[in-house]
């Protein structure tokens, strides 16, 4: 019998709300907003946040990433008017001393940039050209899905060998395997050897990545032999010699623990050995750590404006109710007359409160959900909706109801049911 | 019937009801004590203020006596609760209203058996009794309309139906003709007539003269005393005369 009670009253607020059908909707608009974008922006944020971990965690939250940095004009050294050189950035030395000074660094590992255009028959391309040595593919974590990646023997016997990223293997071999054709980088002819699998797309240029994911490897000697230290940058409307020796070491260290260590003692090193800040250091665990604060943040900032907005639908509520109330007073006096109990009426306000913050929440979650796949179409931003927020903002609305609807059903119940049937 | 043989369902005994109303202390009812017993039909008549409406509330225990005792079907409410006061009303009384008073957002059936609802035991048998009320006051055959598609007269015929569901010891009646015309007013109190003929016990409260007649007695009030008692104008067996 208890059950069937709950299930009629439940049924009489449901058509007690239905009498004023606009008023109910209305109502539960603010819990419906606020349930709704709890989860879009928690789903949003956690798509961006992975996302920027995903990036940093792909350049190793092992590694220290060194990069050679076009200094300031004011700063740079040499160059005429016409021709100017521009000599900056890492060098072989750097290389050579962290790898001998640190114990705890496991591998170095250097990368020499060409800037030369890759073409395929009529196709052309201007990927990231990277003369670096085997182990780079392990140290970067690189998988590689057809052929192999830049060997031992390629680099002793300085091969016309490249392997292409997934990017541009699809750009420049867009039907057929690359594996096995010849591909020209500047004046000369390469071997594909093999491609890698497509990182995350870099779209935001978060971590200083590059712009492009299209990257063609060639063995470092080769790389050397053919193209030197000093390299002719064409510009729009200007030619630059630039003179890098190294455009990034990757330091890989034995221990995630020693990550930090390692990269403040690079940091002094460059410092000393460097007499202008033409490199930066690149730290992905530190990016890492970084990152997961900027979510704590967002979250008590999410946490903070959902609360607000479900404070704003709950005293939305809790308004209604209490005109409600009033204008049903009569009602209220009848019910009591007839033997309603106090807990009665107040049981049946109380579900109507209920009700409503559950309606406005179901939509909420609804719309909630919806509103990341919309995201997701149109702004190509990745979004993740964990199965908590959902839950979570569903229960928060229904308490919502029942806190909020407490003040209006007592009112309602402690009327005077003399006064109450009085009450026009 | 003897004034030995009555047995009594309402007893009112030194009941006092003290208002404030602003400075002064009103006094509805004055000492009052009566005794209405079982298959009585009584109407209750008096000006405004006589206090016929606080003696209608304190007799339906939705109000409650300054001092003094009332007894409902030997229950004294003196020492109840609200929740029992509550159960007391929904197993022992009904009342019908001047205004109706059905709740808008139920239709016929579900009206007439509201009260059952509020019962901490309630009968399984509560929608067949509420059915047969409906078709008793001649409303069979609109157990689903909402009480906006009835007229007054069905309205208040729905609200008898629903003082009749529990079975109560003692059926309230306030003005309960007072919002109809009066072909419509005649046809309520000819099923008055009938209920006091199956032996309901009816306290009708009325300012009408003529409303007032129908009943087998009367109790006139002024200023919360007994102003006169006239027995037997009517009897039981002659209410359909």
């Amino acid at each position: 019998m208890k059950h069937s009670t709950l299930a009629r009253t439940v049924k009489l607020g449901i058509s007690s709300l239905l009498l004023h059908k606009l008023r109910s909707l209305l109502t539960t608009l603010g819990v419906l907003f606020g349930t709704s974008s709890v989860i879009a922006m928690l789903a949003i944020g956690e798509g961006a946040s992975e996302e920027a971990q995903e990036q940093i965690r792909q350049l190793g939250s092992r590694n220290v990433i060194l990069r050679s940095v076009k200094p300031r004009e004011d700063f740079a050294t040499g160059g005429g008017q016409s021709v100017r050189v521009l000599s900056y950035g890492l060098t072989e030395q750097d290389l050579g001393r962290i790898a001998e000074t640190f114990p705890s660094v496991a591998r170095v590992v250097p990368v020499r940039e060409i800037y030369e255009e890759v073409r395929f028959s009529d196709r052309m391309l201007n990927p990231r050209v990277m003369a670096t040595l085997p182990v780079y593919r392990d140290v970067t974590g690189r998988v590689v899905s057809e052929g192999r990646f830049l060997s031992d023997q390629d680099e002793e016997g300085v091969a016309n060998v490249c392997v292409l990223s997934y990017e541009a293997a699809r750009y420049l071999f867009p039907v057929s395997s690359p594996i096995g054709e010849q591909i020209k980088i500047g004046a000369d002819y390469y071997t594909v050897v093999g491609t890698t699998l497509d990182r995350l797309r870099q779209r935001s240029d978060l971590v200083g990545a590059g712009k492009s994911s299209a990257e063609v490897f060639i063995p470092l000697e080769t790389g050397r032999k053919w193209y030197g230290s000093m390299q002719v940058k064409l510009r729009a409307g200007s030619r630059e010699m630039e003179e890098v020796e190294l455009h990034e070491i990757v330091v890989e260290v034995e221990d995630a623990t020693q990550v930090e260590f390692v990269a403040n003692a690079c940091r002094e090193m460059l410092k000393r050995n460097h007499k202008q800040s033409d490199y930066e250091i690149v730290v992905p665990l530190e990016l890492l750590m970084r990152a997961e604060e900027t979510k704590r943040i967002f979250n008590i900032v999410l946490g903070s404006i959902a609360s607000i907005s479900l404070l704003v639908g709950g005293i939305g509520i809790m308004n209604v109710m209490l005109a409600t109330v009033t204008e049903r007073t009569r009602e209220i006096g009848i019910r009591r007359a007839l033997g309603a109990k106090r807990h009665h009426i107040v049981s049946q306000f109380l579900v109507e409160c209920v009700v409503l913050s559950v309606g406005g929440g179901l939509l909420g979650v609804a719309l909630g959900l919806a509103t990341p796949l919309v995201v997701e179409h149109f702004a190509q931003m990745r979004t993740i909706i964990t199965p908590t927020a959902p839950i979570l903002a569903f229960l928060i609305s229904s308490g919502v109801g029942v806190l909020f609807g407490i003040y209006p059903a007592w009112r309602a119940a402690t009327m005077d049911p003399v006064e109450a049937l009085r009450h026009e | 019937m003897s004034e030995a043989a009555r047995v009594p369902v309402a007893e009112l005994i030194g009941v006092t009801r003290e208002y404030r109303m602003g400075q002064n202390l009103v006094r509805a009812l004055d000492d009052f004590s009566f005794t209405f017993g079982r298959g009585e039909y009584w109407a209750v008549m008096g000006s405004s203020g006589s206090g016929k409406s606080t003696l209608l509330n304190v007799l339906g225990c939705v109000d409650r006596p300054t001092s003094g005792d009332y007894k409902v079907d030997g229950v004294s409410t003196a020492r109840l609760d609200d929740d029992e006061l509550s159960e007391l009303r929904s197993r022992k009384l009904g009342f019908v209203f001047q205004s109706y008073n059905l709740i808008p957002q139920l239709n016929v059936l579900e009206n007439i058996m509201v009260p059952l609802f509020y019962q901490d035991d309630p009968p399984d048998d509560g929608e067949e009794r509420a059915r047969k009320l409906a078709e008793r006051v001649g409303l069979a055959r609109r157990l689903d309309h909402r009480p906006a598609e009835l007229s007054g007269g069905q309205q208040q015929r729905v609200a008898i139906a629903r003082a009749l569901v529990n079975q109560p010891a003692l059926v309230l009646a306030d003005e309960a003709t007072g919002n109809l015309d009066s072909a419509t007013a005649l046809e309520i109190l000819d099923l008055f007539d009938e209920l006091h003929a199956e032996g309901r016990t009816i306290v009708l409260v009325t300012h009408e003269l003529d409303v007032g007649e129908r009943a087998q007695h009367v109790l006139r009030l002024k200023d919360g005393r007994i102003e006169s008692v006239a027995r037997g104008q009517r009897s039981a067996a002659g209410a359909r005369a």
